[in-house]
């Protein structure tokens, strides 16, 4: 399998490659892009309200510590695996894995952001009349808001990283060069691996920038530092 | 004959959802030696995590400046998809156990540095100031006052750095045929997937690991009765 010898050059044929194939990698990374962008909307349709929810009520800590467990213990070739079967080869069946595993560090985050809120200030809110509602859109979601988007940015990276793996069941992106040695050669191997890891590393800049820009002003100074340290908070 | 399947009972040629009877006569020569593989890929990369992560750790605090740019390194390089690490690696250590354990030992690294930093720095100053009043010197302060309050966050990176480097070494098995990942890749490779054994070895992966976690929290209480939850 390993007809190329490897060595240092490998990484200048890996350049190579990427010069010379252009239009292939930007086809796959569109298809990585879409992939994840499905999986990362379904995680964040379920995952965010319910989250929020259950933090503004108090109540279902449990789940959601589980879900951070759970989400932490199950391998994503696993979860690609598991579902196969059922859904078949394609894009369905990487989309919903990978919506799985968003969905543990969304509805973690989402649920410890709001049911850390300091309750003083929601009593205040709850004093001064406001509604149910009132208090979750106005005092506990700006504050919880940088934890929040911690959680989706820790998805999203896990998320793009991941389908990667897609490739393995039919899901396109740039995991099909990356397993396709007969295929590519280890030049084309490694040209791929590395548009994934400067994908990736891009989407993790773009939301930590994105971060910043959604704290509100107030909350900049204490927990944005906080937050870069990163993906795990418990 | 595809060989996963063998000659198995109906159930493993009808390739029902759970097969037991495949299990059990592939406990011995399939599932049993990947999950003590497994076992192995995950103690040596947590083992050597830990040690270079205490290492690095203590360089950054007592040298303020190396704990940035080790920080940064520490969080682009988790960005990186494993199998790609993997694929990078390739062309200095070849398909080998090597190249496996690098990309592991890499992903617990950036777990376990920060979480030993951060938990070296949870001494709170009047507890340093007070050791000091009592003429501890340097070293002694690190020993019997920085060290113990830094294990509440050095055990919590470690559980979450064991329970990754497990879900992580499943995807080890694209480059060697080792560990539970390897079975899996096995039985989606049939023409059909064959359900048994990847629920079976699926199963495996994600036991062992809400296993070591509740080994890790059990340790935890036990080592450090005092922390309360969520301290760390």
């Amino acid at each position: 399998m390993l007809a190329d010898t490897a060595n240092w050059h490998t990484f200048v044929d890996a350049f190579r490659f990427i010069g010379n194939n252009p239009g292939l990698l930007a086809t796959k990374t569109v298809e990585q892009i879409e992939l994840s962008a499905a999986a990362l909307g379904i995680a964040l349709a379920v995952a965010l309200p319910l989250g929020v929810v259950l933090g503004h009520l108090h109540r279902g800590s449990g789940l959601a510590i589980g879900g951070s467990i759970f989400g932490r213990a199950l391998p994503s070739l696993v979860l690609i695996a598991a579902f196969l079967p059922w859904l078949g080869i394609g894009f369905l069946d990487n989309m919903v894995a990978l919506a799985v595993l968003a969905t543990g560090p969304v509805l973690t985050n989402a649920f410890d952001a709001v049911d850390r809120v300091d309750r003083d200030a929601v009593e205040a809110a709850r004093g001064m009349g406001m509604t149910e509602l009132q208090i979750l859109r106005r005092v506990e979601l700006p504050l919880a808001v940088p934890l929040i988007f911690a959680g989706i940015s820790v998805a999203a990276v896990t998320v793009v990283a991941t389908a990667t793996i897609a490739a393995i069941a039919g899901g396109g992106g740039l995991g099909d060069i990356i397993v396709n040695q007969a295929g590519y050669r280890l030049s084309g191997v490694v040209g791929a691996s590395l548009c994934v890891m400067a994908l990736s590393a891009l989407v993790f800049l773009l939301l930590r920038f994105v971060q910043v820009a959604v704290t509100p002003r107030a909350l900049r100074e204490t927990t944005v530092g906080q937050i870069s340290a990163g993906k795990e908070l418990r | 004959m595809i060989p996963s399947f063998g000659q198995g009972s109906s159930c493993v040629t009808g390739n029902h959802v759970f097969c037991w009877d495949w299990v059990r006569d592939h406990w011995h020569d399939t599932l049993g030696p990947a999950l003590v593989q497994h076992l192995e890929l995950t103690a040596i990369a947590v083992g050597i995590g830990f040690a270079i992560s205490a290492g690095l750790a203590l360089a950054a605090h007592y040298l303020r400046m190396l704990e940035q740019p080790i920080g940064i390194v520490a969080t682009l390089l988790y960005t990186i998809p494993s199998l790609a690490l993997f694929q990078l690696l390739i062309p200095f250590t070849g398909l080998t156990w090597t190249t496996v354990e690098i990309g592991l030992v890499a992903y617990t690294l950036v777990i376990l540095f920060p979480n030993f930093v951060a938990g070296l720095r949870s001494a709170p100053p009047d507890v340093l100031e007070a050791a000091r009043g009592m003429g501890l010197t340097r070293q002694q302060v690190l020993l019997r006052v920085e060290l113990p309050l830094a294990l509440p966050a050095v055990m919590a990176g470690l559980r979450i750095a064991i329970v990754s480097t497990i879900a992580i070494a499943t995807i080890a098995a694209y480059l060697q045929p080792d560990g539970l990942g390897y079975p899996i890749l096995l039985a989606l490779q049939e023409p059909t997937p064959f359900k048994t054994e990847i629920y079976a070895a699926g199963a495996l992966a994600v036991g062992l690991a809400l296993v070591c976690d509740a080994l890790c929290v059990g340790l935890r209480r036990a080592l450090v009765p005092w922390a309360r939850k969520g301290l760390a």
